[in-house]
């Protein structure tokens, strides 16, 4: 099993969720977030004083897929998000240890 | 005799008045960080209560009481007694002495309000309330008595002030310069940035300012009729024209013209009116006001080039504002708009602009001196400033256990 994090720019969340439910994505945890990388933040004028603000607006979508999965999910969401300007984000693949579904006790790729 | 009209517009007037307080509280509130904004309004909206029982007691007899020496008046009439429903001999005498003075009470209440702005989150919600209770009976009330008190030795030199340039902005600007020079600066100023958090809150403020601001300008002819709708138009055209030339200054200066901007030009002009507001006509009411949003702009910018910490911009509005104001009115009065003023410099009688010059630099001396030496007291005995771990959580979660937006 696998995590997989995303950062997006936020317009993009409706593709890239209608993206990952077409190939069978069940379920998803999405985040405002802020951060930067290489994209620069913007500057702010409040009586005649500028004010530089670095953290750019962002989504983080967090999804949970079986290692079997996990390339095509990324190749989505990468195709998805992208826009090709600066500040498209990131993706992050992290290998889980356990998943458990509340409600009924499964475990496992199940529980997914 | 009680005119009922007089009467009802003073009435209203005060209603308006009143109403600028909370305004203020708005306009500072949306200024600041969300953490603090609380405690901003609540400096505010605890003066209308804390002033309003001070000037009941002794605010009122102090400001215009009957006169000792030109300087203050006594307290004959503590607790308002012989403060009746028969008109004053002396001030508003066709209307109720009560409406009078609790038409006045409105101006005691929101002059010290303008100061809080530049000690914006980072003051004792305790020593504040004794600071609040000295500057109105020490400092509020002689000036008021000065100015428009029966006797007084700045009226009796003559000098011009219809709604307060010298005794509400001059007052609060030089005593919140004077604050920013005693209280310490906040931690991270100059490094870290302190974004207004609410802008909308900001320009509601402004609006229900210049909305209360024809009560407090118009309000000041005490009387029903002609000097009040030129007063108001006055008010009016002053408040539109700063707004412009703030925005154009700005749209010059920083390439952009912004809401807070709009918001803080047309304060700026209503500030600048105010002392000339029942002496001058439109077009003086049009230049006075145009020259203030720049003037004002400019008075802003001052505080980088010093570097104190007035949070608010309490000086460069007010402070500012209220000098020109006070000066302007040397300049552009003239008797054919108001025959119980003067005439200034430019309609012929250059002598009124040396007056009210005299009548500006007492104010910034007087009031710059006292609040020093207020606050260094209450330095000394109760300490002013929070503690530096109360100020990085936030003033409304310390001061007043409260959060604003538990959204």
């Amino acid at each position: 099993m696998r995590k997989i994090e995303a950062i997006i720019k936020p317009f993009k969340l409706d593709e890239v969720k209608e993206g990952l439910m077409e190939i069978g994505v069940k379920g998803m945890t999405v985040t405002e977030v802020k951060g930067f990388g290489r994209q620069k933040g913007h500057t702010e004028i409040y009586r005649g004083a500028e004010y530089r603000v670095d953290f750019v607006p962002k989504v983080k979508i967090e999804v949970v897929v079986a290692a079997e999965m996990v390339a095509e999910a990324v190749k989505v969401i990468e195709q998805k998000a992208k826009t090709g300007a600066i500040g498209d984000g990131k993706i992050f693949v992290s290998s889980l240890e356990e998943v458990i579904r509340i409600r009924t006790g499964e475990r496992g790729k199940e529980a997914i | 005799m009680v005119n009922t009209g007089d009467t009802a517009f003073i009435l209203v007037s005060a209603a308006l008045v009143m109403f600028m307080t909370p305004g203020v509280a708005l306009f500072y509130g949306g200024m600041v960080r969300n953490k603090n904004v609380l405690a901003t309004i609540m400096q505010s909206y605890v003066i209308i209560c804390l002033v309003s029982v001070t000037w009941t007691l002794w605010g009122y007899s102090l400001s215009f009481g009957p006169d000792v020496g030109g300087v203050i008046g006594n307290l004959s009439w503590f607790a308002l007694r012989d403060v009746g429903l028969t008109p004053s001999a002396d001030y508003a005498t066709t209307v109720p002495h009560l409406a009078f003075m609790v038409f006045q009470l409105m101006f005691a209440v929101i002059t010290p309000a303008l100061i809080t702005g530049s000690f914006a989150e980072r003051m004792k919600f305790k020593t504040f309330l004794v600071f609040m209770i000295l500057w109105s009976t020490l400092v509020y009330s002689p000036l008021a008595h000065w100015v428009w008190g029966s006797g007084g030795w700045l009226a009796k030199m003559g000098a011009l002030d219809f709604a307060g340039g010298t005794v509400v902005h001059i007052s609060s600007g030089v005593s919140a310069l004077a604050a920013v020079l005693v209280i310490a600066k906040r931690r991270g100023h100059g490094k870290e940035q302190f974004i207004p958090h609410n802008v909308p809150m900001t320009v509601t403020g402004a609006a229900i300012l210049w909305f209360g601001w024809f009560g407090f300008n118009a309000g000041s002819a005490l009387t029903s009729g002609g000097l009040a709708a030129s007063a108001f138009v006055a008010t009016h055209i002053a408040a539109a024209a700063a707004g412009l030339t703030w925005l154009i200054t700005e749209w010059i200066h920083r390439g952009k013209p912004t809401t807070l901007g709009a918001a803080s030009g047309s304060v700026a002009g209503l500030v600048a009116i105010t002392p000339a507001s029942g002496f001058v006509g439109p077009v003086s009411a049009l230049i006075i006001g145009g020259v203030a949003g720049t003037l004002c702009y400019l008075g802003v910018m001052a505080k980088s080039k010093f570097g104190y910490d007035d949070s608010l911009d309490v000086v460069g509005i007010h402070g500012v504002g209220g000098t020109w104001g006070a000066l302007a009115t040397g300049l552009f009065a003239t008797v054919a708009i108001n025959e119980a003023g003067k005439d200034g410099l430019f309609f012929g009688n250059p002598a009124q602009l040396w007056i009210q010059f005299v009548s500006v630099v007492t104010t910034w001396v007087f009031a710059f001196v006292m609040t020093v030496i207020i606050l260094k007291v209450l330095d000394a005995t109760m300490g002013l400033k929070v503690t530096d771990e109360d100020e990085v959580r936030g003033l409304d979660i310390t001061q007043h256990s409260e959060t604003a937006y538990n959204l």
